[in-house]
């Protein structure tokens, strides 16, 4: 079975922190990871790999940079590893992105189609579905377990709010992955030395053009553009409980998520 | 001199640091009070592939470097001593042993399950009467048939208490004194060894630390290493690597110890500022962090000698003597840095301290590093 995962290297949002004057996040000297939801998406499709035979292709679209997120997953076990990187691509929307990734789709070749649910920076949820839309492909989002898996079919558990839904999907088909999925494996030393020696595919304008929607690419093709993200002003004291013994504490605020539906 | 290190090293960093926070950190204090190593822990090390970084893939190891490998031991000794302890006695000690005077089916056999995550090792040489004076070696291994007969009794064998593979050192010919020593690969399975209770310690505490007896144990002469007298240069040959490791180990625990004062001289308030604001605070740390550095190009000079195939034992002598003493000092003055609570077990500089002073007196004292470094300067 031919796996493909589609992966995003994103600063990691954890280590971030807000410019207090401009509100927007602070990206210099941030370290770089694999969006969390992603590396989801190669364990599982590691552990689909060794369960049914075949291999793990791991595409990322992004600049040279990404190279090292794609060693990454390599080391972690993937057999092979395109970067799809061009001037003409920067800029690109979830829209852009999406129809760019699905022309190297197309061009690589794929049984199944991984993708993570959203990226930790951008947290659209929108470029799995996406790309599963334009190969005409069916896909289920929001997958926290795969039940059983062949050649010709996965059965998977899709989370809801309230509940969850099984569902019984034909390959060729698309799944994003959410982190219940499955639990990422490290790398090992001598997957990090074998991914080294590896040649990381490039896919760029000219390789993919054939499939593109051409003043569909880049910054100028997206039909949307993010132009500023900032924090959110807290506004409010909030309530202050005092007094309260450790166990009493407790109690008042599971009373209070519990009034807010939270828990 | 390009001082940086390779991608793929930068990459193997970012693994061995991750594995060690994630991993190893929560649980470090837990084995250290119980004074065991965790099981669960060893077969985690394994699969991530800890156990063989500088052993050749033509035998299952990871295919990495030593300069690898003592990434590895600085990044796990930051938060735990007794995890670099036990990688490097596998690595260094026992895996070099049979790595360089091993026969080919020896190093498929015995090297094989060692490198590829399958199998711990452990290194038997000193005794109650021999230390850093190995002519005081007694355990003999007598010849009968085509096998040896084993006799003897080791003392403070790292890893013994669960590991599978054992390197043993014996007189094959007590007439010769050291010149006399033979190497041989034993198995844990092997009726007559008998291993013994954990040695109560004043650091390393979750590292296993037994002594060994060897009771007419018979042992194949398949598992002779190299030839029969060699056992003296085969050991003393795994002794002058696994320097480099231990020097790497003391300047994990010496980092490791700096970060965690780091983090609570910005936080404790004393005289109504943080302790990061006196001036003493700042030298100190100024002080520590110099002679660390110092210290770890001290070992990554050594590990890329070695690499070159130079000769690089008086090199791998200084790092650890040199790395062992900064370790001991730089414990104790972030204890120090943390007044009481660096006295308390809740906090890790006082595991760092207690943990650091071993470093100055295994695999080869810091007086036997002094005889080393003076006789290659030919003094």
């Amino acid at each position: 079975m031919k796996i493909v995962v589609c992966i995003k290297q994103v600063p990691d949002t954890v280590e971030v922190k807000i410019d207090p004057k401009t509100g927007t996040l602070i990206r210099d000297g941030v370290p770089s990871i694999i969006n969390p939801d992603d590396k989801t998406g190669i364990e599982a499709a590691l552990q689909l790999r060794d369960q049914l035979g075949g291999t793990v292709t791991v595409v990322s679209m992004g600049p040279p940079q990404a190279d090292i997120a794609l060693r990454e997953a390599l080391a972690m076990g993937c057999n092979e590893a395109y970067l799809v990187s061009a001037r003409e691509f920067g800029g690109s929307d979830t829209y852009a992105t999406s129809g760019i990734l699905a022309a190297a789709l197309k061009k690589i070749g794929y049984d199944l189609i991984i993708t993570g649910r959203q990226a930790i920076d951008g947290d659209t949820a929108q470029v799995g579905p996406q790309i599963g839309e334009k190969l005409h492909v069916p896909q289920v989002s929001y997958v926290e377990e795969v039940k059983e898996a062949t050649k010709d079919y996965v059965v998977v558990k899709r989370q809801f709010e309230d509940g969850y839904h099984i569902i019984k999907i034909k390959t060729p088909c698309l799944l994003t992955a959410i982190a219940e999925l499955a639990t990422p494996r490290y790398m090992s030393v001598r997957g990090i030395v074998e991914a080294y020696e590896k040649e990381i595919k490039v896919l760029g304008f000219e390789d993919l053009k054939a499939e593109l929607e051409l003043d569909m690419i880049g910054l100028k093709g997206s039909p949307t553009n993010v132009y500023q993200s900032f924090t959110k002003e807290v506004k409010g004291a909030g309530t202050v409980l005092k007094d309260l013994s450790a166990e009493e504490a407790v109690q008042a605020i599971i009373e209070k998520l519990e009034a807010k539906f939270i828990i | 001199m390009d001082f940086k290190l390779t991608k793929t090293q930068v990459l193997q960093q970012e693994l061995f640091r991750k594995f060690a926070e994630t991993e190893i950190k929560p649980i470090a204090k837990d084995m250290d009070e119980a004074e065991e190593y965790d099981q669960g822990l060893v077969a985690k090390l394994q699969k991530a592939g800890f156990f063989g970084i500088p052993y050749s893939r033509e035998y299952g190891g990871q295919g990495a470097d030593v300069l690898t490998y003592t990434l590895a031991m600085e990044e796990v000794s930051k938060v735990d001593a007794s995890t670099g302890i036990t990688l490097s006695v596998h690595t260094s000690l026992c895996c070099s042993c049979i790595n360089e005077f091993g026969s080919e089916d020896q190093k498929q056999e015995f090297l094989r399950p060692l490198v590829d995550g399958s199998k711990i090792g452990c290194y038997g040489l000193t005794e109650p009467g021999a230390g850093t004076d190995a002519s005081g070696v007694r355990t003999e291994a007598i010849k009968d048939g085509d096998d040896y007969i084993i006799n003897g009794t080791k003392i403070f064998t790292t890893n013994s208490g669960f590991a599978d593979t054992f390197i043993v050192f014996a007189l094959t010919d007590k007439t010769l004194g050291p010149r006399g020593m033979s190497a041989f690969v034993l198995d844990r399975t092997m009726p007559g060894i008998t291993v013994g209770e954990n040695i109560e310690r004043m650091g390393i505490r979750a590292a296993s630390n037994c002594e060994v007896a060897y009771e007419n144990v018979r042992v194949p002469k398949s598992r002779l290493l190299g030839r029969e007298g060699q056992g003296y240069k085969i050991a003393m040959q795994a002794l002058a690597g696994g320097r480099i490791g231990i020097g790497a180990q003391s300047v994990g625990i010496a980092q490791g110890a700096i970060d965690e004062a780091m983090k609570y001289v910005k936080e404790r308030k004393q005289f109504g500022k943080t302790l990061n604001k006196f001036q003493n605070t700042q030298f100190k740390l100024a002080e520590c962090q110099t002679k660390v550095d110092a210290a770890r190009l001290m070992v990554w000079r050594a590990a890329t000698s070695k690499d070159n195939h130079e000769n690089f034992a008086p090199l791998a002598a200084m790092c650890k003597l040199f790395g062992s003493e900064v370790a001991n000092e730089v414990t104790r003055i972030c204890v120090q840095l943390l007044g009481g609570y660096g006295y308390c077990r809740e906090y890790p500089v006082e595991r760092a301290m207690r943990d650091a002073k071993i470093t100055e007196i295994y695999e080869g004292t810091s007086e036997a590093m002094k005889m080393i470094i003076s006789g290659s300067m030919k003094v």
